[in-house]
This record gives structure tokens, sequence and C-alpha cells, in this order.
């Protein structure tokens, strides 16, 4: 009787004492002064790449008569083209615009295609241990002592440089982290209870994989994605900026500083200017949004 | 240890192989020829023309005369685009020019990086540590792509001090802004690297052993602290490799130093088959092997690693 009471109780405590990692995190990440700005920020970015295209008044691939010939003059940031215009007279607000949100785009799918297969991948790995987990791993360690990015370009020249494509291929290449990461977190929560109550349940093992090891991954999955997010902007930048990554017209920010860059010797420097601070400005965001993330939910994993 | 690098060994020669015959399985998959153009070659020209580049082969016989060709003469055929030269040709070109700078840029990313980490981490929360962690943050956001522009602008559109471009050889002001574009972003990561595990070992309990018993500064900082905290700075060797490889392709396109990348974005438009893949294989092949030089240091200088 009395055993019940005492349970009872600890029941009632922990219904309103005890918060979940969820919660804690969020109240670490908003004591994070530098990762609350930096979320701030990525939202007036996202939001200044949704809506510029119609503010700016003038569409992507529009190009200004009036400024041709005389761009170093003409075309300087005005009043009718805010961030002035690049060298074919093209509005350049609307361009950064458009180069942002494509950034930001194939750097987000590009994420979850890393963070789907590693996830799956590791855990796997993992859960079965032994002589596949062994295989498994040497195949990633194999494959991780490999130019990635060579191997890419690769694929890009030989199946067509498709925007699809550099979404997938550049996910394909940067799973390889993830799926080290979620393999280590995976041996140490299939020895925990839950797991083995679920094994000896008769659960089958892909069952236990999907419903109870992933969701416990999810606070480390969601912090290295965070992570991972820049990166591959850093990725589709480089490629873009050799000529080899998204087409004309579209466009994305290492295609405008690669172009605003071949331009810089006629005087046009907003030309590099405004995709440059766009790229610095994303990319400080959404490393300092991912320490805030890492601290918030792995407090003891500091510096 | 004898075993261990045997074993290393083992692993890496397959995965070299491999990787020579994953590349040939995606050409041959490739959609497309490069003799394809807008005025299609009579049908008897071009079937003496793949007859002459061995396509008209069987797909077994073609992969494993190309693997035995690279394997063994170290041949990566003949160019499909530069018509009088063969891919070897190419990378003896590019590939020193290449080699130059990449190895000065190696030597400048960790011998500046380590010691502005452990000046930042022996003078913890001064002015040079600040300093240290600022440059490393800010690293982060410029990689070679955007250093490179930003370099040219300053001091050859402003100062006029560097050449924008060109090689000459190698004449040191051609060699300074392809050093630093491509070294910094890397010469910022070793710096945070070596700054916080050396700032691990010097709170170690044998550290403050050492400097206890009244070891001068310089003998407890270079023979004991220095060791392990290089550990992790050397298993970074690798992916710093792989970066200024990857990087140096930026550096040839943009200071047009004619080294194997300028070539490599070439053959990647003009759908260069031979060239692309020789490319790659030789940059894979030499990852490989430094991730192989790279752990058996590893496991040279840190004793507890056995397998």
């Amino acid at each position: 009787m009395n055993l019940i009471q005492n349970t009872d109780f600890d029941f009632v405590a922990a219904d309103e004492d005890h918060r979940s990692l969820w919660q804690d995190a969020l109240v670490r990440f908003r004591r994070n002064r530098a990762a609350l700005i930096s979320v701030l920020v990525l939202i007036l970015v996202a939001i200044f790449s949704i809506l510029g295209p119609m503010v700016s008044g003038w569409a992507a691939e529009d190009i200004d008569w009036s400024v041709i010939g005389s761009v170093d003059t003409k075309g300087k940031p005005s009043a009718t083209h805010y961030f002035g215009t690049d060298e074919l007279g093209r509005d350049l607000f609307t361009r950064t615009a458009i180069g942002t949100r494509i950034s930001l785009v194939v750097g987000l799918i590009g994420a979850l295609i890393a963070v789907f297969v590693g996830t799956l991948y590791g855990a796997i790995a993992g859960y079965f241990g032994g002589r596949i987990d062994s295989v498994m791993m040497r195949f990633v360690d194999v494959a991780m002592s490999i130019p990635y990015m060579f191997v890419l370009i690769l694929l890009l020249v030989v199946f067509g440089r498709s925007i699809v494509l550099l979404f997938v291929g550049i996910g394909l290449v940067s799973w390889l982290d993830m799926s080290r990461i979620v393999r280590g977190q995976t041996l140490s929560i299939k020895t925990r209870e839950f797991v083995e109550n679920a094994v000896v349940s008769g659960v089958r093992p892909f069952f236990i994989i999907l419903r109870h090891i992933i969701p416990n991954l999810l606070g480390i999955v969601i912090v290295y994605a965070t992570l991972l997010v820049p990166n591959i902007i850093l990725y589709e930048s480089f490629i873009s900026f050799l000529g080899l990554g998204v087409q004309e017209p579209n466009t994305s920010l290492g295609a405008l500083i690669s172009s605003g860059s071949s331009q810089m010797q006629y005087g046009t420097l907003w030309q590099l200017a405004f995709p440059l601070f766009f790229f610095v400005v994303t990319l400080f965001g959404f490393f300092f949004a991912g320490d805030g993330m890492r601290d918030a939910f792995d407090p003891k994993d500091r510096l | 240890m004898a075993f261990y690098i045997v074993q290393r060994i083992l692993v890496a020669v397959p995965t070299i192989l491999t990787l020579i015959v994953f590349s040939f399985v995606i050409m041959y998959l490739a959609p497309g020829s490069p003799f394809a153009g807008e005025r299609p070659l009579p049908e008897a020209t071009l079937a003496n023309i793949e007859a002459m580049y061995g396509l008209d082969r069987p797909f077994y016989e073609q992969v494993f005369r190309y693997v035995w060709n690279v394997v063994v003469h170290f041949d990566f055929g003949p160019s499909f685009i530069y018509r009088d030269l063969s891919v070897n040709e190419i990378i003896a070109q590019g590939f020193p020019v290449t080699l130059t700078y990449g190895f000065l840029s190696f030597v400048v990313a960790v011998s500046v990086g380590v010691l502005l980490g452990v000046l930042a981490a022996l003078h913890q929360n001064s002015w040079l540590d600040y300093l240290a962690v600022g440059v490393s943050i800010g690293a982060q956001v410029l990689p070679n792509f955007v250093m490179a522009p930003i370099l040219v602008l300053i001091f050859t559109l402003w100062l006029g001090w560097l050449p924008g471009g060109g090689w000459q050889g190698g004449e040191w002001p051609y060699l300074i802004m392809p050093v630093i574009a491509l070294a910094t972003s890397f010469m910022a990561s070793i710096a945070r690297i070596t700054r916080s595990s050396m700032l691990e070992v010097l709170n170690a309990d044998f550290i403050f052993t050492v400097r206890a018993k009244g070891l001068p500064k310089r003998r407890w900082v270079l023979r004991h602290a220095l060791k392990p905290a290089m550990l992790p700075v050397i298993s970074y060797l690798g992916p710093t490799f792989v970066g200024l490889i990857t990087g140096s392709v930026v550096i040839d396109i943009y200071f047009s130093t004619g080294g194997i990348g300028q070539y490599f974005v070439n053959a990647a438009i003009n759908r260069d088959y031979s060239l692309i893949m020789g490319i790659t294989i030789l940059t894979g092949t030499l990852t490989v092997l430094f991730n192989l030089l790279v752990d058996i240091a590893y496991a040279w200088i840190d004793p507890r690693i056995r397998y």
C-alpha cells in the first residue's frame, strides 16, 4: 500500500517538476543571445528572399535597357534599382533575393537528404552491430578518404547539370559524418531498457529502429543538421562559382559572387558587395544558430 | 606496428581500385558522347574514331584495359578534347603548379595555425586569444572563392602591389595571393583545434606536475604539452589535404595559374571524359595515400593506438 502511494507521488511530482529534453533545450537556447539574434537574422533573410522580387518591381530576367553600356554609372544602386544592376542591366536586388532563395533551398534540402540517409544508415549499422556494423562503417571510412567534390562534379558532368541532381548529389556526399555520429549514439541507446523491452516483446528490428531508436536520436540529429546547412551552402556556392552548378537564368549566391568578382575591375563593386553580404550573413546565422543548438541540446560538449 | 601498417595498406589499395572502376563505370553510363556535335559525323568516321579510342570493345574489356593502363603504365589515355595531348601530358603540365602553391598553402596553414592556437591557449582570454578566436570564426565564412576576389580587390585594384593572376614560373609575387586565399580557412580551423586541445592539455595533471617541479616554460610547453595537443591537429590533416586539393580548382580558375584545376573545369564543361577521370583518380589516389601516411603518423605518435 505504502509502495503504491509512493509511486503515485513520484508520478505526480514528475509531471509537475520534470521538464523534457526539449523544454530544457528551449530554455537554454533562449538564454543564448547570439543564437537568438542569428535565428532572427535568418528569418529576415528568408523573408527578403521570398518577398524581394515582388518589392523591386523587376523580374530576374528583365533587362533595363537604359543602363546598358554604362552600367558603372547608371547601374549604381538607386531608387529604381535598390542594389544596382548586374553587367547585363538586370536588377541585382531581385537576383540577390533569388540567389539567396536558391542557396537556402539547396542548403535545407541537401541537409534533409543527408540527415535522412545518414540517420538511417548509422542507426542500422549501430543497431545490428557485429559484422554488418564493421562492413558498413568501413565503407564510410573509405568513402571519407575520397575528394567528394571531384566525384560530385563528375556526376554533374555525366548526368547533366540539373538543379535536382545538385540537391541530391550534395546531400548524398554529405551524409557520412552524420552516419558516424548517429551510429555512436545508437550504440548507447540500444542497451537501454525500453529497447530490451521491445526486443523481448518480439518487435521486429526495423520497427525498433524506426519507433524506438530514431526518435531518441532527434536532438543530436537536429543539432548536426543545423550545422550541415551552411556547409552545404558552401559546397553549392563553390560549384556555382566554378560555373558548374545552378545555370542561367537561375542563379545562386555562388554564381552571383563569381560574376560580381569578374566585373569588379570596372568599378561596379556593388555587384560583388551585395551577394557577398547575404552570403556571409546567412552562413554566420546558421553557424551561430547551430552552435546555440549544440549548447542547448548537449550542454556538456561546450567549446 | 608493422602489422598495423600492412593492414592500412591492404585497405588503401582496394579503395583506389574501386575509385578507378567507379569513375569508369560512371563515365560508361554517361548519355551522349564527346563526338556528338552539331553536325553528326559519318558513320564510318565515327566507327573509326571509336575504334581508335577502344570504345567499340565490350564493356568488361574496356574496364580491364583502362584499369590495367592506369595501374601498370600510369597511362590515362588520350584526351578527348585536346586532340594532340594525352591526359598524362596535361597532368604533367598542370600538376607541378598546383603542387607548388598547394604545398606552400599547407605549410602556411599548419605552421601559422598551430602557432596561433598555441599562443592563444597559453594566453587565454588575452587580446591575442580574442584575435585568434575572432579570426577562426570569421574565416569560417571566408572560403577560398570569397578570399580570392577580396584579396585581388585590395592588393591589385586598390593598392596595385601584386599581380591579379598568372604564374610566371612561380615567382613569389604571383604566389602570395593564391597561397593566402587557399590557406586562410584551414589555418583558422587548425588554430581553433590547436587552441582547444592545447587548453585541455594545459589543464591536465601531468602539466601541473612538471610545472610544480619547476621546469622552464619553454621545456614544458614544447616537450610535454605540445605533443599530446598535436593529436587532434594530425587527424585534421587529412581533411585539410582534401580541402586544399579541392580549393586549388578555384585558385586555378580565379588566378589563371595554369594548374590542373583549370583543366578540370574545362574538361567538365567540354565533357572530356578521360581527362576528368584522370584528374579525379589522381587526386583520389593522392588523398588515400596521404590519409594512409596520416594514420601511420598518428599511430606512431600516440602509443595508445593499437588495432
